[in-house]
């Protein structure tokens, strides 16, 4: 009987993926002229392991590319030839059609042979010590699905679209992930091989979606893409379908692979730290300071670090589980306290042996979901690279702080704001080399991402050392756009705030990298959407700073327990300014604006908590109960409530699993005595209450 | 009163398991492979701008499950919850897929069979708000017994709770 193979196939993905993740940042730290031996070696063994591993499947294709590709390290490793610009330039394209190659064999689907072999006769060429020519190229075919089709979705994206950092194989899965999609591709557009730019996207897609998607939400995945792409959304009449073909469903998506924990399909995911691999234009040779140093050692490190691959959905059970022992275990303890008798003192002990050991198995759990930034910051030595490039540039990137932990899914979703930022840092913040030259700076511009814990909060930087934001520039727009009155004068922080409106841009001239005016709004409301907020500080000349703080993780959050009637409700403390007792008398009313009391000089409207959720209180004058403030949007207000009960964390609960989403509430959370306590959502909480006082 | 008796897979044999249960003198069915589970009463969690007859929300061995009075949703009599009130779980299958909720029923009765050919269509009972969600009526010990589809019945609330809210909190993010 012959053994199986297809059972490690998931296991050579994922490997051969980390390991092209690695050979790509082996290469951006590669010195033209005088490389590393330890770094060309680590190369030629990322090649030769997947030439291995692709053989042993019977991936023939992979196998004969690699073995290409083994053969011109292999001089390269000898000395036999130098690294030049040209090799380091096909080496890095070799990265990406081979990732192409893997993925393509991982689902399922045909490989692009004409790349392949296109690139491949590069480096035959190369190794003949001839000169290179570009490869050939297309596009990743994107995933397909089947469905009864309502929405439709023409989606044509200019062909800048992938080199501004945005993926449609992507936006095509998170498309999939609302509902069953029906594809068809667009490919008349492709020009003859010869002429194809790798970076330029030529292919236009019309998707079909079911009907009950909502608009709203079909727009927000192409969010990133707004100015790149023309994109339509139309409603089909019932029945109406221009795609005859069906497609099967998703499992050609890569996303969609056995094996849970899987690397975004952006070049991410090295456990390795990726040092900062600057990416100066033409003087590669010249300008590598000290931060492309320092991942090395790690990187021998993490081959035999002792992991293992788990699906996320185990750990979810698995925490869901500790959940449960955590309620149990409070239950046990309020009924121990009860107890007398001689054994009742051993049975206390025992009870809080117990719960020292619960806390500590909980946050281990906590901590199994945690992954370093390192997975996303590693995207970025490639895109600055690129970009500078293009832009004619000198950068250099400089990240600390990789190995910050934080949770999975607000890693996942932190990318592409951090992508957005980087982007307009160079494209906008950095000065062309002359201008940096004749204010006195260096040449290379430095961009700097970095990430710390700051109390229960992570704080990711981007910062660069440019021009820093324009006042007088943003304050015009702002005023031509009746934004802001003629005559108001601004603060520096107001002004800046303007460039989060929707639409807002000061680029002189709309470039290819960004200055369509889309981007900071969706910056702002994605960081919004993971609870968290986004701050910019700049000083003109200086460069500018923008800072993102962001909740460890989305599953837990402190709270305060405050009672409103039999109920109890959780307000999380990031959201309380302050607890306090209004005396007789203090609160006024305005007509038709409701109660209003005084608080640190300002006004503030009163939220009466048993008002807005239809409950019963123990008191409704002022004066007897307590009053929590809570900001929320940038607005305060105070929560009016009987009584304050205690602080504890609590595991955020999702409310929408089996009912829906009720607007001023968060989640729901289970308390030590197993009944269920509704999380408030302090902005929605604002929002729902000018509502009923507007109406 | 267990809910652990074994489904009848025989579609073909047209014959299925119906758990039936109480509402004041009525008698009503629902398929067995639906049933989750079966509960005593315990106090709820009131959730905001709910249907009247979603008492609330209760933890369900860590999820939260909302909760439904059949008797309000029929707009029948209120009775009292005592200890012997019991929720019977279910999931209903809705365009958001698979949900969880419990009903408040007065007491669970049987587990029997029902043979396809002796349920009788539900008579037109005038306007009286929709009727889609009776299966039919059938007649067992001398008993005529309701039974339901929890998909219309319940499906139907779930998803408009979720559908409705969800596009406008949608709205509410991007504002």
């Amino acid at each position: 009987m012959t053994v199986d193979l297809t059972q490690f196939h998931g296991a050579f993905f994922e490997e051969s993926f980390e390991a092209l993740d690695a050979m790509e940042a082996a290469l951006l730290k590669l010195d033209i002229g005088a490389p590393d031996p330890e770094l060309i070696n680590t190369i030629f063994r990322v090649a030769h392991s997947i030439k291995g591993g692709s053989a042993t499947f019977g991936f023939s294709e992979i196998a004969s590319f690699t073995h290409s590709l083994e053969t011109l390290l292999d001089e390269l490793r000898s000395g036999a030839m130098p690294v030049s610009e040209d090799v380091s330039e096909v080496l890095l394209k070799s990265v990406d059609v081979m990732r192409a190659m893997l993925r393509a064999v991982q689902a399922k689907q045909p490989i692009d042979a004409q790349r392949v072999s296109d690139l491949q006769f590069d480096l035959e060429v190369i190794i003949a010590r001839k000169n290179q020519a570009p490869p050939t190229a297309a596009v990743p075919q994107p995933p397909a699905a089947s469905a009864a089709p309502r929405w439709q979705v023409r989606f044509r994206p200019y062909r800048e679209l992938l080199a501004r950092g945005n993926d449609p194989l992507r936006m095509l899965r998170e498309l999939s992930e609302l509902g069953e999609t029906r594809v068809q591709i667009d490919a008349q557009n492709l020009p003859p091989l010869t002429d194809i730019e790798p970076q330029d996207c030529h292919l236009a897609w019309t998707l079909e979606l079911p009907g009950e998607v909502g608009e709203e939400a079909i727009r927000q995945v192409f969010d990133w893409a707004e100015g790149d792409c023309d994109l339509e959304v139309t409603r089909l009449p019932e029945g109406a379908s221009d795609l005859a073909v069906e497609v099967p469903p998703s499992p050609s998506s890569p996303a969609e692979a056995p094996v849970a924990l899987e690397p975004p399909p952006a070049p991410l995911a090295s456990q390795e730290p990726p040092s900062a691999a600057p990416a100066p234009e033409a003087s590669a040779a010249a300008s590598r300071p000290e931060n492309t140093v320092k991942a090395d050692p790690s990187m021998s490190a993490h081959a035999d670090s002792g992991s293992i691959r788990v699906s996320v959905d185990k750990i979810d059970e698995l925490m869901n589980t500790v959940g449960e022992l955590v309620i149990t275990q409070a239950m046990l303890s309020q009924l121990g306290g009860q107890f007398e008798g001689p054994q009742a003192e051993q049975l206390r002990a025992g009870l809080a042996q117990l719960e020292r050991n619960m806390r500590e198995l909980q946050e281990s759990v906590m901590r199994v979901r945690m992954l370093p930034i390192s997975f996303v910051f590693s995207r970025f030595p490639r895109m600055v690279r690129d970009l500078a490039h293009r832009l004619g540039k000198q950068i250099e990137l400089k990240l600390t702080g990789e190995q910050t932990e934080l949770d999975k899914t607000v890693l996942e979703k932190i990318g592409d704001p951090l992508v957005h930022l980087v982007r307009n840092c160079i494209d906008h913040g950095i000065e062309p080399p002359e201008t940096r030259i004749a204010s006195g700076k260096p040449p290379a511009g430095t961009v700097h991402l970095d990430a710390a814990h700051r109390g229960g909060n992570i704080a990711v930087e981007v910062s660069d050392d440019g021009g820093g934001l324009d006042k007088a520039r943003i304050l015009s727009k702002a005023r031509a756009r009746g934004l802001v009155g003629a005559n108001d004068t601004l603060s520096d922080a107001e002004i800046y705030e303007l460039i989060f409106l929707p639409g807002f841009s000061t680029a002189e001239k709309t470039t290819d990298v960004s200055g369509r005016g889309v981007g900071m709004d969706v910056v702002r409301r994605n960081v919004k959407s993971l609870g968290g907020a986004i701050e910019v500080s700049s000083e003109s000349g200086r460069g500018s700073r923008f800072t993102i703080t962001l909740p460890l993780t989305l599953a837990i959050v402190d709270g305060q327990s405050v009672a409103v009637g039999t109920e109890t409700y959780i307000v999380p403390l990031i959201s309380i300014v302050e607890s306090m007792q209004l005396k007789n008398g203090s609160v006024s009313r305005l007509s038709g604006q409701g109660e209003v009391f005084s608080f640190r000089g300002d006004y503030l409207p009163v939220i009466r908590l048993h008002q807005v959720f239809g409950v019963e209180p123990r008191t409704r004058a002022l004066h007897e109960g307590l009053v929590v403030v809570a900001e929320g949007d940038g607005r305060r207000v105070g929560l009016f409530v009987d009584d304050l009960l205690g602080q504890q964390q609590v595991v955020i609960k999702s409310l929408e699993t089996n009912y829906g989403h009720i607007e001023g509430i968060s989640g729901a959370t289970i308390l030590g005595d197993g009944s269920v306590a509704l999380i408030l959502d302090v902005p929605g909480l604002i929002r729902v209450a000018s509502m009923r006082r507007a109406a | 009163m267990s809910a652990n008796v074994p489904g009848d897979q025989q579609r073909g044999g047209e014959s299925r398991q119906v758990l039936t249960f109480v509402l004041g003198e009525e008698t009503y069915g629902v398929d067995i492979l639906r049933v989750q589970e079966i509960r005593g009463w315990s106090a709820v969690t009131k959730i905001p701008h709910a249907p009247p007859h979603v008492l609330g929300v209760l933890n369900l061995r860590g999820s939260i499950v909302p909760i439904v009075d059949l008797r309000m949703r029929f707009a029948l009599e209120r009775a009292e919850y005592t200890a012997i009130t019991v929720i019977i779980v279910m999931s209903v299958v809705t365009s958001a897929g698979r949900r969880d909720f419990g009903v408040v029923v007065d007491g669970v009765s049987d587990v029997v069979d029902v043979n396809a050919a002796e349920v009788k269509p539900a008579p037109e009972l005038g306007a009286r708000g929709a009727t889609d969600y009776l299966l039919g009526l059938v007649s067992i010990a001398e008993r005529m017994v309701v039974l339901l589809d929890i998909d219309r019945l319940i499906g139907r609330d779930l998803s408009a709770i979720a559908g409705g809210e969800d596009g406008d909190a949608m709205a509410a993010d991007a504002a």
